[in-house]
């Protein structure tokens, strides 16, 4: 034989060393999240203390600074779903659309232009589009309706998801570009025309990585601090209300840090206690749209 | 040509290509094609690859439309509408209403087994769910697949094997009742069984519908086609009436493709 394998121990040697080299690669990830999800919940505990679970569900004030403390956690979880509720509701039809666009109708040149371009709006600081929501937003919308108080969820969220819209597009695109012209010509073929296509062939095919996107989206609004900390005002009220201001999880954690606490005050440990919150929730969404993507490979 | 004429005269003409050219930006890909299909019967068109044989199919379906700087010149005249189909003044959309393509490789849309074959009518703006399911299974029992899949249809159809695919395909392209289905070596991805039930297929839709097929296999040619073509570096070299072609052939270069001495 001319061409003889090389030495079966050193091959199996190599593949085991890789396959570790994966594997732990892929256990770090998983360390790490633990790891975080534990610091948070161990300090989170230590809250329980002094604090029954029936004030922290039951209450509908969250006040743990005032000498008169509430500890609802409540009105940080409304002012949190609101603004979310609200960038979403821009984030997710404008960056489909403009996903769609992008990936089925653009010229390429086109293409090439728009994309770094909205992708840079992802690379704003969130400090400068919390003063676009508060400075400019608010004010504006305001001329519209006079009522509307100048911290406010409304403009908070709106600008949010301004700055979401990159995630949504950028991603779902990658997804749609992904679906092979195959598919797109079986339909043309039949006399469908390009709408048809993209939306009931091309964004269906590419549905698994369009909801990655959307989890994101999800993820990103949750999590995100400057903007609500800045726009939304920092007074925690139980509200479904858009016009009115609010507090959200993240800007809770911003507020309450940037005082001087003692390392044992219930205002420290309330910190862990809302992270612990945020964090479940964020899982929470990432599970549903887990699950949401599972049903629809299942169906098609 | 009398022949031609016959057939013209016969009204029996389903679609006439005069002097077509096509262009890939600057290659010239059909060089004065002339070319008679007639109505329910099967043409395969034959040659070696990249002898433009997919380029005059997907122009047929205007395919190129999809794709910048592809040009058409001449014409493919389609009967009894007299209708243009490579003029630019004609909507590629009504083309593809009347001229269905099935490709080489299955390609269902990743939705359910009916949703698949429904497609082409809801498209068209059908709402009636009565005519969409007759439509959907009437269309499934002319490719054979109704009785494999009458049990599964709001299942995925990428859950079908690869022959039960392309004949999924051909149930959508089949459903809108198109005048001519045009096919692009749909069965170069398959299995010999599956092959055999495509053929088979394909010999009894001529009863309903005119077939333009592309394949690279002889014997293929030879079992479902009434008229093959051949085609070589653009151009046509011969037609005629397949037991013709392939007992005696007119043209030395014909000859030598089909008995397998080429070059
Ligand atoms: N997009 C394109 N741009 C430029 N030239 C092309 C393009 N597509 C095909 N061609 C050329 O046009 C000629 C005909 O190609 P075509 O695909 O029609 O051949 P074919 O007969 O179908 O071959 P095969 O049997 O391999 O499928 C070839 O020379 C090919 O290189
Ligand atoms: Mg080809």
């Amino acid at each position: 034989m001319l061409l003889r394998p090389k030495s079966r121990t050193i091959r199996n040697l190599k593949e085991f060393l890789i396959e570790k080299i994966l594997f732990t690669t892929a256990f770090l990830a998983v360390v790490i999240t633990v790891g975080i999800a534990l610091t948070l919940f161990t300090e989170a505990l230590p809250f329980f203390k002094s604090v029954t679970l029936k004030q922290f569900f039951g209450d509908k004030q969250w006040s743990p600074l005032f000498s008169d403390p509430h500890y609802g956690i409540w009105p940080l979880v409304t002012g949190t779903i609101v603004t979310t509720v609200i960038a979403l509701c821009i984030a997710v039809p404008i960056g489909t659309i403009m996903a769609i666009f992008l990936s089925e109708y653009a010229h390429p040149k086109v293409r090439e232009v728009i994309k770094p371009l909205l992708e840079l709006l992802a690379a704003i600081p969130t400090v400068v589009y919390g003063y676009f929501a508060l400075l400019f937003v608010t004010p504006l919308m305001q001329k519209f309706y006079p009522e509307l108080s100048g911290f406010n969820m409304l403009g908070a969220g709106v600008v949010m998801g301004v700055m979401i819209i990159p995630y949504v597009s950028s991603l779902s695109e990658d997804a749609m570009r992904a679906v092979p012209m195959a598919l797109r010509e079986g339909s043309l073929a039949i006399g469908a025309t390009k709408l048809q296509t993209s939306t009931q062939v091309v964004f269906p095919s590419a549905f698994s990585g369009i909801t990655s996107a959307y989890i994101l989206a999800i993820s990103r609004a949750i999590g995100e601090t400057m903007v609500v900390t800045i726009a939304a005002g920092m007074q925690p009220d139980f509200t479904l209300n858009p016009i009115r201001p609010a507090e959200t999880m993240t800007a809770y954690i911003v507020q309450v840090s940037m005082g001087d606490l003692p390392h044992d005050s219930i205002g420290y440990k309330s910190i862990f206690v809302v992270g612990a919150c945020l964090f479940l929730m964020t899982l929470f969404f990432n599970i549903l749209g887990q699950l949401a993507r599972k049903k629809f490979w299942k169906a098609y | 040509m009398e022949n031609e004429n016959a057939i013209v005269n016969n009204k029996e003409l389903r679609l006439e290509v005069k002097n077509f050219n096509f262009y890939y930006g600057q290659v010239h890909a059909l060089k004065n094609i002339d070319l008679l299909i007639e109505r329910n019967k099967a043409v395969a068109l034959i040659g070696p690859s990249g002898c433009g044989k997919s380029t005059l199919l997907r122009s047929m379906n205007r395919m190129h439309d999809l794709y910048p700087g592809n040009r058409y010149e001449g014409e493919m005249i389609l009967y009894p509408e007299k209708l243009n189909i490579v003029s630019p003044k004609v909507d590629p959309l009504e083309v593809r209403m009347k001229i269905s393509m099935v490709f080489q490789k299955p390609n269902p849309f990743p939705k359910t087994i009916f949703e698949n074959v429904a497609y082409g009518l809801k498209i068209r703006g059908i709402k009636d769910k009565d005519l969409i399911a007759q439509k959907v299974q009437k269309s499934l029992e002319n490719v054979g697949l109704w009785n494999e899949v009458k049990n599964r249809l709001n299942q995925s159809a990428l859950g079908l094997s690869g022959g039960q695919q392309q004949r999924l395909c051909i149930a959508r392209a089949l459903a809108t009742d198109p005048e001519i289905i045009v096919f692009d070596e749909p069965t170069s991805a398959l299995d010999p069984i599956a092959t055999a039930k495509i053929e088979e297929l394909v010999n009894v839709l001529k009863k309903e519908v005119t077939i333009v097929i592309v394949t690279h296999n002889m014997q293929q040619a030879a079992r479902v086609s009434d008229y093959t073509a051949f085609m070589y570096m653009g151009e046509l070299i011969e037609f005629g009436e397949t037991k013709n072609i392939f007992t005696r052939p007119s043209k030395k270069l014909t000859e030598e493709y089909i008995t397998g001495h080429f070059g």
